[in-house]
């Protein structure tokens, strides 16, 4: 394993210091328990979106601190969900009165500590799955579909309502609608390397890659030999329409994403593939990001993720953000 | 007694985990995302670091602070799942089991946390795979050795099932033909309790 650290125990606070001094204007960082505030204060009455997640996806979610997004992020381990006593550390932290959004990627560690989170709360709190993952779905399976980039979308578009005024449960239903309307495709051309493991989580043979690869280098649907970017980008947004739905004329927000491990030059390639293949389908991409948002360590591959915009959330969308990760 | 037993308790589950962390990991990388084996480990550790505090409570109490130290240090699934066994076990004690039967009490009311909080049951590819034949075997007062016995084959009876709970049921039929990292961790706490009882 080759990598930039000191002790494999360290990792995490290293690098969370190094974030809350780099971005010392945006926000706070709390070592223990461990979690990121934004620094300015929202005002009072506004709803408070909390989320977290394993470390080894950032900027997800502490690059998303900051006005227009997230209140506060708690980072756990690399790949394992935080701790209760983070998010109710961070929930006392950022209660404006408005109430508490735990933004939640559904994988059963992280919902069942935001659980654990939300019963130990003494202010009033809902939650938000985000469930965009459309690679792998089975009926014989009762864990439904992964959280991953489309989660951005909600924290932004939320972030935005939530600094509109909007109540806990106005919030909630928006954040449902977005990802509801989002459907997510990745794929791997590389394993990822968990610091603690130090040993890569997959093995794919030089030609290979995992089509539908979640991000943290679980499988997706098959392992195949490389193909033409074009090719690529076709299976998954037909995938992600498959699912999430689009008719001729659907405006879309598109995130391509990149894995962590991709340069932006293949990024922006693909983001042309991506163009191309939806306007042979009559769909508009309105809004779009390129860049690494929502990483798995250091696993070269990209996501796809295209969410139906209707006006109210496009305009969410456009609305003003100042965090680490996205600022306009 | 019971400062003796919890701490004796405490020491080979926490040993053992450690020694095997790596195995854990293993399996888990196979089906899962990798963390298990250092999630479980980190939990091993805070438990040792407290275990002189914890063990200087009455039984119930004991049971509850290993609890919540596990639920507010491990995170994963794992924290959740065996801090809320230890939470419902604590609820369920009084003293110190007396007989296999009132073990076996304690034993299923932690069970019953973990289907609670892990919406599941047996027959999903997870630690209740180890841990409901188990507590059969300690019901209907079974030797230390058959304990034993069962919780190897239990494990071993992991390896064709189909994952349908955590993040290996992501994988669907891909997940066939490997031991669950959670049934092997629960295997291997079972074992660490049946040495501290042989012992005594």
């Amino acid at each position: 394993m080759k990598k930039l650290i000191n002790g494999i125990d360290d990792v995490l606070s290293e690098s969370l210091r190094g974030f809350g001094l780099a971005h010392s204007d945006l926000v706070e960082v709390s070592l223990e328990p461990r979690y990121v505030a934004r620094k300015a204060k929202a005002r009072d009455g506004k709803v408070a979106l909390i989320s977290g997640g394993g470390s080894g996806h950032e900027p997800l979610h502490a690059g998303f601190v900051g006005a227009g997004m997230l209140d506060a992020a708690c980072p756990g381990e690399v790949f394992t969900s935080p701790t209760p006593d983070q998010m109710l550390a961070a929930a006392n932290d950022v209660d404006a009165g408005g109430g508490i959004l735990w933004i939640v990627k559904n994988y059963s560690g992280d919902v069942m500590n935001f659980e654990m989170a939300a019963e130990m709360f003494d202010g009033d709190s809902a939650s938000i799955l985000t469930n965009d993952d459309v690679a792998v779905e089975s009926s014989l399976h009762s864990q439904g579909r992964r959280g991953v980039a489309a989660t951005i979308a909600v924290e932004k578009i939320v972030g935005a309502a939530a600094e509109r005024g909007d109540d806990l449960d106005s919030c909630r239903l928006i954040g449902e609608r977005v990802n509801s309307a989002s459907g997510t495709m990745g794929v791997a051309l590389t394993s990822c390397t968990v610091p603690a493991a130090g040993k890569p989580t997959f093995d794919l043979g030089a030609d290979e890659i995992e089509m539908g690869v979640g991000i943290h280098g679980e499988p997706g649907r098959r392992r195949e030999k490389l193909k033409p970017a074009d090719a690529l980008v076709a299976e998954m947004v037909e995938a992600i329409l498959e699912s999430a739905g689009a008719d001729e004329g659907s405006e879309m927000l598109a995130i391509v994403n990149g894995m962590g491990g991709t340069p932006a030059l293949e990024l922006y390639l693909i983001f042309d593939a991506v163009s191309r293949e939806c306007d042979a389908r009559g769909i508009s991409i309105a809004r779009s990001l390129v860049g690494n948002y929502c990483t798995s360590l250091e696993m070269q591959g990209f996501s796809l993720t295209l969410t139906r915009l209707d006006g109210e959330m496009r305009e969410l969308w456009d609305a003003p953000v100042r965090t680490a990760a996205l600022h306009w | 007694m019971t400062q003796k037993l919890v701490s004796r308790l405490i020491e080979a589950i926490a040993n053992s985990i450690i020694a095997n962390a790596e195995v854990l990991t293993t399996l888990d990388q196979a089906i899962g995302d990798g963390d298990h084996g250092a999630n479980m480990r980190r939990g091993a550790k805070a438990l040792k670091t407290q275990c002189d505090e914890i063990s200087s409570l009455e039984f119930a109490a004991a049971l509850k602070k290993a609890g919540t130290a596990i639920v507010m240090t491990v995170g994963g699934a794992s924290g959740p799942l065996y801090g809320s066994a230890l939470l419902g076990m604590a609820k369920a004690a009084s003293g110190v089991p007396k007989n296999a039967k009132e073990a076996s009490v304690v034993v299923r009311a932690g069970i019953d946390a973990v289907k609670a909080r892990g919406k599941s049951d047996a027959g999903a590819k997870t630690m209740l795979d180890v841990l409901v034949p188990v507590q059969s075997e300690i019901e209907s007062g079974s030797s230390i050795a058959r304990i034993r016995t069962v919780a190897e084959e239990s494990l071993e009876a992991t390896k064709p099932m189909l994952a349908k709970k955590g993040r290996a049921a992501f994988l669907g039929e891909r997940s066939i033909g490997h031991a669950d990292p959670g049934a092997k961790s629960a295997a291997l706490i079972v074992h660490a309790i049946c040495d501290v009882l042989e012992a005594q």
